[in-house]
């Protein structure tokens, strides 16, 4: 442990009324059909802490129903206004219900019933500023390493990726498991030819081999889809093959025993090391799993991440809406040209001028920092990407669950 | 791996049969993690390989103790590893222009 992280001193977070405490209270504004998107955006804009998430789509989807329940009702999440066009397929009486159920304030503007796109821009704006106007929003409770969900994802991967930034991230949930705290990795499609070793960390065998099962059915839908997930980007930056860029994307993954796998819009159910599986059952459907790293930034914020670890060697700029990103930058030459964008240089080890336990007790006193309400890299310059697409998603079973 | 990395070719663990360059590196002969120097036959990137070891055609390619795929040619010490003579076991790789600098 460094210094630094033996003094930290106590933080406070937002309680929710589900017991989980929040590290942000921010007010989600969702459109529940692209028509409501502008609607939702002219809301939103200009105010702290208002991010717009929503649902493209007007078919019904179960899977986004269920990713809006979870994330309107996150712990980062204070208050909701739902903003929809008002003949869209999506059941906004049940999101509203499941969010006031939780105790959070919730508002439903439909545009075609307010009179417009002006006047609900309007009424939005004047319910965040009642919302924003009352007193409750302050955080009250002190919170570690235990009370954290942290999630972790690579995107702009390259040679660097695994050798540096990954490996820091799997030292960083080593010491947050061991510290009490639950940890998510993905994904399932970036994983092939790990899926033997990761067997053997899990801590039932009929967890194993539902990790195996799950890679195999990863590969046999990747190759459905005509690729894995591999852009040309990686094969610039020195990766070659699937299976290179999955061993450098494991070892975020940390050394210690893997306790259960859940699904996007699960839970996680309690403390420990947890695999998020994003690739649906059965045969394709809806294309790829997900579409981009924003994608999957909002599945793991759905099961529960406060916080999410992105490794990059490439370079990235995205954030998140609801939960912050902290930016963990492989490259050394990637972080001198984008060093705005980085919360943490782990190319230094590359060049011997930190080891990997030197960035990863870094890693530890930003997370207690960020959790304080420190605002990261993404944060700060306003990035507030969010994506969800079509797609299903089936509850994983009590054998991926034996800790629960 | 704890300790601190200033070699300019990476050894990720012990049999692995690449190299991986920390820094973009001309020809020649360069220090290696090992402890011991490699010659590297063409200019590679960083965070690109380079063979520890001849290679054979067909034969599975090691990186940190584990299969990144198998050669699609033979492969000298010291040749950069890469699309053209290395291919996944499991997906094809898509990659513009093969993945090239």
């Amino acid at each position: 442990m460094t210094a630094a992280a033996a003094s930290r001193g106590t933080v406070l977070g937002y309680a929710r009324s589900d017991g989980r405490v929040g590290i942000r209270d921010v007010v989600a504004v969702v459109y529940l059909v692209e028509c409501a998107r502008l609607v939702a955006e002219a809301v939103a804009a200009g105010r702290d802490e208002v991010h717009v998430i929503g649902f493209g789509g007007c078919y019904p989807s179960s899977y986004a129903q269920q990713m809006l329940e979870r994330l309107c009702t996150h712990p980062n999440v204070g208050a909701v206004a739902l903003v929809s066009l008002g003949c869209e397929g999506f059941d906004r009486e049940h999101l509203a219900e499941v969010v006031a159920a939780s105790g959070r304030p919730v508002t439903t503007l439909v545009i075609q019933q307010t009179g417009g796109t002006r006047a609900t821009v309007a009424a939005g704006r004047a319910w965040i500023d009642g919302v924003r106007a009352r007193p409750a929003a302050t955080r009250t409770v002190p919170l570690g390493l235990a009370d954290l969900v942290v999630g972790t994802i690579c995107g702009g991967s390259d040679g660097t990726s695994g050798i540096t930034a990954n490996p820091v991230v799997g030292r960083v949930f080593d010491r947050l498991v061991a510290a009490g705290g639950t940890a998510v990795f993905e994904e399932t499609g970036e994983l092939i030819g790990c899926e033997q070793h990761m067997a053997s960390r899990a801590v039932t065998p009929e967890l194993g081999a539902e990790i195996v099962a799950r890679v195999e059915k990863a590969a046999t839908y990747y190759a459905a889809m005509g690729h894995g997930s591999f852009a040309p980007g990686n094969a610039e930056g020195g990766l070659t093959t699937l299976e290179e860029k999955s061993l450098g994307a494991y070892t975020k993954s940390g050394a210690g025993p893997i306790h259960g796998l859940v699904t996007p819009g699960q839970l996680i159910p309690g403390p420990g090391l947890y695999l998020l599986d994003v690739v649906p059952e059965g045969a394709p459907r809806w294309g790829f799993p997900n579409i981009n790293d924003n994608a999957e930034i909002a599945e793991l914020i759905a099961c529960g991440s406060h916080v999410v670890l992105f490794t990059t060697g490439r370079g990235s700029v995205v954030g998140s809406a609801i939960s912050p990103v902290v930016k963990i930058c492989a490259n050394p030459e990637t972080y001198r040209r984008m060093s705005e964008d980085m919360d943490v240089d782990a190319g230094r080890i590359l060049e011997g001028r930190d080891g990997i336990d030197d960035v990863a007790g870094e890693v530890l006193d930003l997370l207690h920092e960020v959790a304080g309400g420190r605002p990261t890299a993404s944060e700060d310059l306003g990035h507030r990407e969010f994506v969800l697409t079509y797609k299903s998603s089936e509850a994983a079973g009590p054998s991926c669950l034996p800790m629960a | 791996m704890t300790e601190k990395l200033a070699a300019t070719l990476i050894l990720l663990a012990d049999g692995d049969d690449v190299l991986v360059a920390a820094r973009d590196l001309d020809a020649g002969t360069h220090r290696t993690s090992a402890g011991g120097t490699a010659i590297v036959r063409e200019s590679v990137r960083l965070g690109h390989k380079v063979a520890a070891r001849d290679i054979a055609k067909g034969e599975r390619v090691m990186r940190a103790g584990m299969s990144i795929g198998s050669a699609t040619s033979a492969v000298l010490v010291g040749e950069w590893v890469h699309t053209h003579n290395l291919a996944s076991d499991y997906i094809a790789t898509f990659a513009h222009r093969g993945g090239e600098r």
